[in-house]
């Protein structure tokens, strides 16, 4: 593998996102002879799952905090050897544009990152993986308060606790496993609070025996919780976090099947951080702009329809992993396999065809066992903030719905900035989405994926000047 | 909840057009219905960057309207003006050479024979107005009467004030006819409204509306693409645009035509304007079309060459093929009017619009000429359609 800048050079395949599903295809790719073009908005190879710290912390141990760390380092010393992969590292791709003999991704490496790049491929694998959804209660913008995925990242990126006695809540497998790293570094977990009752696992008993890795995994982390005195508590949620200049604590209530809080059953817990979080949702702007069909999940979140040969509806653009619905690491490395051989026009091996097949029944099941129930709102006051990044109370959105004729996620954010700010939306998407009382799963389409330096935006493209 | 669903007159387009045309019908006097097969401001409207110009109209028919428009804003604003986040800000046409410079002042002089306002500036004064400003332009002309507002927040407080009843997010499947062919009403998705009037704002796609009352009218889509920046500190404060930009709006040409307008808003983000293209309803993204936006707003602003464009959003704007919109009662049809076609000005020209048929739906006179304006004027002339692509919104 070379860091290269040579990204002029027409590749066979370039793939978007070195977590599991890009790692997976790339090494699949140029197993197969094709050129590969592995062009990640990240600084290091793993993505959001195998993170890791920078080298200059020296941790010792790294997978401690990793399932699936073997299968990690074995793709990335495949990779470093493999002379026909260019890795482009803190490369974010803004658009994708099709030509008559391929693609040609733009990307930025941010204000001070020179020109802007042009990679031009025959083909594109999306392997962007997906972001964690919020939903918003008062105090959740209260210091100390912080995504159960961004506790993960700290701990894995930079081995920092977000507090010492932290609570998990939210929804979903992460939760879990958030609880059981925060555990193994040291810090003290009262209560993971889940609003579901994990019954609607039960309802895919023959899902189950067929992923019997996801139940050990389960297992595994349920022995860690209760080794250290972790409660948790079901069908229940984080209706308030209280604090002044930091969270003190969190008022946690039982809910109905509707999620609707039920009242007189509300418990004060201490703590000094919060992690929190409702599940993933794909990351597929791209893929939106493009023109690409999706699904909605039964978790309401969209995801790329793909077909067995992880095809898009776009021609000449692939999807592998969370992109196609989120189902943890070991259906993208599945899946991205699967792309590769696509792309390179090979039978597809039965290995992961059959890693796929179980997986994909485990995360269906997964979705609607963790779907919001659609009273969540009702916890959410007029005063609580649903934009963070532009300050849009709730008030604001349900002003916009009720005396504005407003339907939408869209049309709230015309009326009201929610969702103009700096996370384009990718915070609030969700929630606001839930209080318009619109569709869910429906992705407003961005012209720019990213945010591009207006002077990089203007550059002339050289590849015209390129002579075969 | 019972509805009524008997009205004097029923709005096709929720857009600020359509919102215009209710509110003026209503303070008529006149029961009105808004449909929408959308939510408000969901077409053109929502995606645009709420110029109300003076400055890019020559003097004619359009421009007429711009400054009856110009007025009815100024009294819109007393009642509206911060939940529209109304701003006179004046607009300031930049020259970049001698020559253009000439032409500019003589476009100015012909304009201030009509009423517009419009004062010369020289180099030093441009950098006065507008300090971050690139060196060595050698002048413009600023245009005091020009303003903005959030479109969206335009369309739906003016459609909030107009107290119409809203059926949005139902599509408008056919126009009832009575037995002399006159308009009764119109059947949506989920119910009959009937009305003696119905209005065409349907924007963009007008010339489908127009169809269902079967007649013609060749709406167009011209698409522009608008690239917003991180949230700034006031460093532009008037609309400021290259002098190039009133040869592209009154361009009919296919090809690309961009030519930045600058602007910083209430909120932060300077918005960078407006790019013309006709191809059909396409929503590929031109990378090129992105490129040429950002250096010229950058040959402009040149301290806005570090700044993050945050996103970029695109509308297809309605024309017609001599750019000017239809608007009043179609004699081919009684009881259908039109208020659609304003291309890249809808949101400037949506409350003369809105007034004039409001008056034409109350049977007051209308004190203004609208014969260049007449619905049934492409009549017989087959131009136009070749360039529009199959309407896929």
């Amino acid at each position: 593998m070379v860091n290269s800048r040579s990204e002029r050079v027409g590749y066979d395949l370039a793939v978007i996102g070195a977590g599991p599903a890009g790692l997976a295809a790339a090494d699949a790719a140029a197993g197969l002879g094709l050129r590969v073009a592995l062009v990640d908005a990240g600084s290091r190879l793993g993505g959001q799952y195998y993170r890791h710290p920078a080298p200059e912390l020296g941790a010792a141990r790294p997978d401690r905090l990793h399932h699936g760390w073997r299968t990690f380092e074995w793709l990335r010393e495949r990779l470093a050897a493999a002379p026909l992969v260019d890795y482009l590292p803190g490369h974010h791709v803004w658009a994708a544009e099709r030509g008559a003999d391929g693609w040609t991704l733009q990307a930025t490496r941010g204000p001070e990152g020179g020109d802007r790049v042009a990679v031009e491929a025959r083909a594109v694998l999306l392997a962007t993986g997906a972001y964690e959804r919020q939903l918003p209660f008062p105090g959740w913008t209260l210091p100390g308060v912080v995504s159960a995925g961004g506790a993960q990242a700290m701990l894995k990126s930079g081995l920092v606790l977000p507090g010492r006695r932290i609570v998990v809540a939210g929804s979903g497998p992460l939760l879990l496993a958030a609880a059981s790293s925060l555990t193994a570094a040291g810090a003290r977990v009262p209560a993971i609070v889940e609003a579901t009752g994990y019954l609607g696992y039960a309802r895919g008993l023959p899902v189950l025996a067929g992923n019997p890795g996801k139940l050990a995994e389960g297992a595994d982390h349920a022995r860690r919780l209760l080794r250290h005195g972790v409660r948790l508590r079901l069908r229940s949620a984080v209706v308030e976090a209280h604090g002044s200049d930091r969270v003190t604590g969190v008022t946690v209530a039982r809910l109905d099947a509707r999620w609707k809080p039920v009242p007189g059953t509300e418990r004060r817990i201490a703590c000094d951080a919060l992690a929190v979080g409702h599940g993933l949702v794909p990351q597929i702007d791209l893929a939106v702009e493009l023109g690409a069909d999706t699904v909605t999940t039964a978790d309401g979140t969209a995801a790329l329809r793909v077909d067995a040969q992880q095809r898009t509806t776009v021609p000449g653009l692939w999807a592998a992993g969370e992109t196609c619905g989120v189902g943890g690491a070991d259906l993208a490395l599945a899946e991205g396999v699967l792309a590769a051989y696509s792309v390179a026009q090979r039978p597809a091996p039965a290995k992961e065809l059959a890693a796929r097949r179980r997986r994909r029944a485990f995360a269906a099941l997964m979705a609607a066992a963790h779907a919001p129930g659609p009273d969540w709102t009702g916890w959410v006051t007029d005063d609580t903030d649903v934009c963070r990044c532009e300050e849009v109370p709730a008030r604001a959105v349900r002003e916009a719905v009720t005396e504005l004729g407003a339907a939408d996620a869209r049309t709230v954010k015309l009326l009201t900035r929610a969702g103009m700010g700096w996370c384009q939306g990718r915070m609030c998407g969700p929630a606001v989405a839930c209080l318009s009382g619109g569709p869910l799963g429906r992705p407003d389409s961005r012209p720019l994926s990213c945010p591009v330096p207006l002077a990089q935006l203007a550059e002339q493209d050289g590849s015209s000047e390129l002579s075969e | 909840m019972l509805k009524r669903t008997s009205y004097d007159v029923v709005v096709i387009g929720a857009g600020v057009v359509g919102a215009a045309c209710a509110y003026y019908a209503a303070r008529a006097g006149l029961r009105v219905a808004v449909v929408d097969r959308g939510p408000v401001a969901g077409g053109t409207t929502g995606a645009g960057e709420g110029n109300l110009l003076v400055s890019d109209k020559e003097p004619g028919p359009e421009l007429d309207l711009a400054l009856l428009s110009t007025e009815l804003w100024r009294e819109l604003a007393d009642s509206l003006g911060e939940q529209v986040e109304y701003e006179a800000k004046g607009g300031l046409v930049v020259a970049s050479g001698a020559a253009g410079l000439d032409a500019l002042n003589r476009f100015a002089v012909e304009q201030r024979r009509v009423g517009v306002e419009a004062v010369a500036v020289d180099g030093a004064e441009l950098r006065e107005l507008e300090p971050h400003l690139a060196e060595g332009l050698p002048g413009g002309v600023l245009y005091p009467q020009d303003a903005q507002v959030q479109p969206a927040l335009a369309a739906a407080q003016l459609l909030r004030a107009s107290g119409a009843d809203r059926y949005l997010g139902e599509a408008v499947t056919a126009l009832r006819r009575g037995a002399d062919g006159s308009i009764a009403g119109v059947v949506t998705e989920r119910r009959e409204l009937a009305a003696p009037a119905v209005v065409n704002a349907a924007g963009t796609w007008g010339g489908a509306v127009a169809e269902l009352a079967g007649v013609r009218l060749p709406v167009l889509p011209r698409r522009g693409f608008v690239l917003v920046t991180e949230p700034l500190p006031r460093v532009v404060r008037r609309k400021v645009y290259a002098a190039d930009y009133v040869a592209d709006v009154a361009s009919g040409s296919a090809d690309l035509q961009s030519s930045a307008v600058v602007e910083g808003t209430p909120a932060g983000p300077v918005l960078i304007g407006a790019s013309r293209e006709r191809v059909g309803f396409d929503r590929t993204l031109r990378v090129e079309v992105l490129r040429r936006l950002a250096a010229q707003a950058v040959a402009l602003f040149p301290v806005l060459g570090t700044v993050a464009v945050q996103r970029a959003y695109r509308g297809f704007r309605p024309y017609l093929p001599d750019h000017l919109p239809a608007i009043g009662q179609d004699v081919r049809v009684p009881g259908l009017y039109h208020a659609c076609g304003h291309e890249g000005a809808g949101i400037g020209l949506a409350p003369a619009t809105g007034l004039l048929i409001g008056r034409q739906l109350a049977g007051e006179d209308v004190g203004f000429d609208l014969s260049p304006f007449r619905p049934e004027r492409f009549e017989g002339a087959d131009e136009g359609s070749a360039g529009s692509g199959p309407g896929a919104e």
